[in-house]
């Protein structure tokens, strides 16, 4: 038994986002909802006992695990400056300011890095791409796609419409009611993109009522879920 | 409920063993080709995750399912993957795929000084045993022919 100490609240369950994927695997839609920012600061002196290496525009952690620093983690900000992709907001090379012995002592500040809608879109294809591979591996005639994917810290559920246009949200794994959120969400993209006059099947949503109403939606099942499961 | 194959794959994306049990629908294509496809979708759902995990993740992608099927993931740290589809009663087969790996593959495999898992498992105690172990499983009953 845990006692929580004053001003400690307990793990709620969130849904941290949401994705429409089209019937040729576009990303229509993205949504964050719940985006848990884990970050550490930290002051270095020269040298510095950690490995970093440039990935995909950006200086990450690749040696050096320590006190809440973890590999992949990503360079966020230097002295409380923002950095911009693999320099600094100056324009100097990350790596080139931070061997330099004259720029200590630094404070950096690390965490996981931000999805960059390019990323977000490729991650989208991607799955829609696994989603077809799953169907066809099946050891079981008749199978679909793969409707839910579970790892230790979120569950991805998809629904597939009859139309090919998929619904996915990614949340807490202990959270319930999934699957008729994923409906209420087919609902609410049928009244206010599909209805909408001015919107193209297969194109961006961009429609004000869409967005509202999705964000209802989550706010309802998220509450349901805390209520639902207790603790 | 049933267990329908188990995949073994080493590191580079070698299968080292495959042994199905109620398999009812075959990829439609070969073998090899099917081997490949199962490692490259695994290898791209590790780095899906990974990318799209909202927090840092410990033990990384667990399992999916589908309509009809569930597919349960192991990875040892030596980059052992141990894959098995089974039907969507089985909710969690990871216990499973660890005991198959430490008391299966360490003690038949990895202890037998002639068993060298270059390209697949020789060992037919190896195979023997594991049969033996997936047929006594709870959740496995075979399917009346």
């Amino acid at each position: 038994m845990t006692l929580l100490s004053a001003g400690q609240d307990v793990a709620k369950m969130v849904i941290f986002s949401v994705y429409v994927v089209n019937k040729a695997g576009g990303l229509i839609y993205q949504y964050d909802n719940y985006v848990p920012r884990a970050e550490a600061e930290k002051t270095f002196s020269y040298p510095l006992d950690l490995v970093l290496k440039h990935h995909d525009e950006k200086v990450i952690v690749s040696f050096g695990q320590r006190d809440g620093i973890r590999v992949g983690h990503a360079v966020l900000s230097i002295n409380g400056v923002d950095v911009m992709g693999k320099s600094t907001a100056e324009g100097k090379d990350i790596l080139e300011y931070l061997k330099d012995p004259a720029n200590y002592p630094v404070s950096i500040r690390f965490g996981r890095a931000r999805l960059s809608s390019n990323e977000k879109l490729m991650l989208a294809s991607m799955f829609h791409s696994l989603f077809a591979i799953g169907s066809q591996l099946s050891p079981e005639v008749g199978s679909s796609g793969i409707e839910m994917l579970e790892t230790d810290v979120f569950k991805l559920h998809c629904f597939q419409t009859l139309t090919g246009i998929k619904f996915i949200v990614l949340a807490d794994p202990r959270q319930s009611g999934i699957d008729a959120l994923l409906r209420k969400i087919y609902e609410i993209y049928s009244d206010f993109a599909l209805k909408n006059p001015f919107y193209s099947l297969e194109m961006p949503i961009r429609c004000e009522l869409f967005d509202q109403n999705l964000k209802g939606a989550l706010e309802i099942a998220e509450k349901a879920g805390n209520f639902g499961a207790g603790s | 409920m049933t267990v329908h194959n188990l995949y073994i794959f080493d590191r580079n994306g070698s299968c080292l063993y495959y042994s199905e049990w109620n398999r009812r629908k075959q990829a439609g294509i070969s073998k090899d080709e099917e081997f490949k496809l199962m490692f490259g979708m695994l290898f791209s759902i590790r780095s899906f995750v990974s990318k799209m995990s909202p927090l840092d993740m410990k033990d990384g992608f667990l399992s999916f399912q589908t309509s009809k099927y569930r597919l349960h993931y192991y990875e040892t740290p030596s980059g052992l993957k141990f894959v098995m589809n089974t039907d969507l009663s089985v909710p969690n087969a990871r216990e499973t795929l660890q005991h198959i790996y430490s008391n299966l593959y360490v003690e038949y495999i990895v202890k037998n000084p002639l068993c060298v898992p270059a390209h697949s498992l020789d060992s037919e105690l190896f195979s023997s045993r594991l049969d033996a172990f997936i047929r006594a499983l709870p959740y496995f009953s075979p399917r009346a022919a």
